[in-house]
């Protein structure tokens, strides 16, 4: 089997840290590194630190589960908007399936997402999860 | 460009077919194709497939000329095109270039799928990849969970109900009983969906197109030879292709597919007509919702009134516009490759007159509707009895 490792590690900061793609001709932001922006074509990207706060855009709860997730059990999937715009798609964890909203505030969550094989390398990155604090929740 | 006209049609049995490999299915629907359209094979001079993954579902990549080869077309050229659930729209767009251009006169354009071979699981994971891999997959997304974050924010934005969408399954299985190819030959309720077990809430088990084996192939031609094959050829009228973010997080409004609105403006334009004067179409219900957001993004309804569109019956076989007398996706069966070319062969069939107790009665005009993946791809094409 070809190994993934390279894949994951070229992903990986980005998807720890939740960099994002920032276009300085037009101001469109995406997740992931893009070096032509799909909205204006301009070359002039740059790597910008995404708002780790954000709200639920769309959400559904998975029951029927893909093959590499056998065992996991439901669970929630968003479209989560962060606060300047920018949207990705993100498991919602620390939440019943019954309390997800939209608009419902949330916040990064840095978590396991997988592994290659039962001994392989595990997989990183963002979850999102709701904001409990009052200090965090975002006005309106 | 020369005009293009369809002079024979092949189909499978859609289902479970335990009894028959990828290239079985493929054969047998190319072959009442050739005969449907009185044509020897040594005719056909290039073949078109569709096939989104035989090498996930069956361990073969490279179908195209094995295909080309158990069919005997000898060294003809043989084309495989790969736009997951939209891959023989494409491919037939692709073969209707390549006769307009005058490189080919005569072409066999086909697709095919054999998914029983894995279990469910696999099957689910090999669909994700018609998405995001590293974006959307990766942290989890299916294509039916996709499908799924469109169906909530629609129902939130224009009020669009469970039930109606229910609405879309029950018509299709309806429709399916007519249709003695279609893999769900029985009828269902609006309860029953609804009482289903969840795949990606809020869309239920009998709100998914189903995992299928089955094949699909027609001969295209030239319009000015058509009449030396059949008394009925059907002339393609329009056509119409667009593409869009290939993750649904990237676009702006996640309840319209851009690119349905797109190619449908194209496919009316070249065909000169409006959404008023198609008399039956096959749309891409591969899921419930996206049947209700096509009648919309179509231009068959308002933008949000799709809900409605089904409730009130007007995409009934006898309603305003007949929608999927097939069974569609959902019921006629889905195998992933094959499906825009089945898509073309029930117009075919209805345009003839040839569809039996499904028949939509006096239909001039048709067209289809295919899509791959979240709608990053769209494929749409107009056919009429007459030429333009």
């Amino acid at each position: 089997m070809m190994p993934k490792s390279p894949r994951i590690w070229q992903l990986a900061e980005r998807r720890y840290r939740l960099l994002g793609s920032k276009c300085t001709a037009c101001g469109k932001t995406s997740i992931g590194p893009r070096s032509v922006c799909p909205t204006c074509g301009s070359e002039k990207i740059e790597t910008v630190q995404l708002p780790q706060v954000g709200a639920v855009y769309s959400y559904t709860v998975v029951h029927a589960l893909p093959a590499e997730k056998e065992g996991y059990g439901a669970y929630i999937m968003a479209i989560v908007e962060l606060e300047d715009g920018t949207r990705l798609t993100a498991e919602i964890v620390d939440c019943e399936p019954e309390d997800v909203k939209i608009g419902m505030p949330v916040e990064l969550a840095f978590r396991m997402l997988g592994q290659e094989s039962e001994h392989g390398i595990i997989y990183y990155g963002y979850k999102f999860r709701p904001i409990i604090a009052q200090a965090h929740t975002k006005q309106g | 460009m020369r005009e293009v006209a369809l002079v024979g049609v092949g189909m499978t049995k859609f289902g479970e077919r335990w009894d028959k490999q990828l290239r079985d299915l493929f054969v047998e629907a190319g072959n009442e194709a050739l005969k449907d359209a009185n044509m020897g094979r040594d005719e056909v001079q290039a073949l078109f497939v569709g096939n989104f993954s035989a090498g996930s579902f069956v361990g073969q990549e490279h179908v195209a000329p094995l295909l080309a080869d158990y069919l005997s077309l000898k060294s003809k050229p043989a084309f495989r095109v790969e736009s997951a659930c939209a891959s023989s729209g494409m491919a037939f767009n692709l073969a209707c270039m390549a006769i307009a251009s005058g490189m080919y006169d005569i072409v066999m354009v086909g697709g095919v799928e054999k998914m029983t071979d894995i279990s469910a699981p696999e099957a689910t994971s090999v669909h994700t990849k018609a998405m995001d891999a590293e974006w959307e997959s990766f942290f989890g997304l299916t294509l039916p969970a996709a499908f799924a974050l469109i169906a909530r924010r629609h129902f939130v934005q224009y009020g669009t109900k469970p039930e109606q969408l229910a609405m879309v399954s029950v018509k299709n299985h309806r429709n399916a009983t007519k249709n003695p190819l279609a893999q769900f030959q029985f009828e269902i309720t609006v309860e029953r969906v609804l009482a289903s077990p969840i795949v990606s809430d809020p869309l239920h088990v009998l709100d998914c197109s189903p995992v299928t084996d089955g094949a699909a192939a027609v001969v295209l031609c030239s319009a000015d030879i058509a009449k030396k094959y059949t008394d009925t050829p059907i002339y393609v009228l329009g056509l119409g292709v667009a593409s869009d973010s290939i993750a649904l997080h990237d676009r702006p409004d996640i309840t319209t597919l851009n690119a349905v609105v797109k190619a449908s403006r194209q496919a009316y334009n070249m065909a000169k007509i409006e959404p008023k004067d198609v008399d039956v179409a096959e749309l891409h219900d591969s899921f419930t919702i996206a049947e209700i957001v096509s009648y919309e993004d179509l231009g068959f309804c308002e933008k949000g009134k799709g809900g409605l569109m089904i409730q009130e019956g007007e995409t009934e076989i006898g309603g305003r516009i007949p929608v999927n007398p097939s069974g569609g996706l959902k019921a006629r069966g889905n195998p992933i490759g094959a499906t825009g070319i089945a898509q073309v062969v029930e117009i075919v069939k209805q345009l003839r007159g040839e569809a039996g107790k499904r028949q939509v009665s006096g239909a001039e005009i048709g067209m289809t509707q295919n899509i791959g993946g979240s709608a990053s791809t769209c494929v749409i094409h107009v056919f009429g009895r007459q030429k333009r």
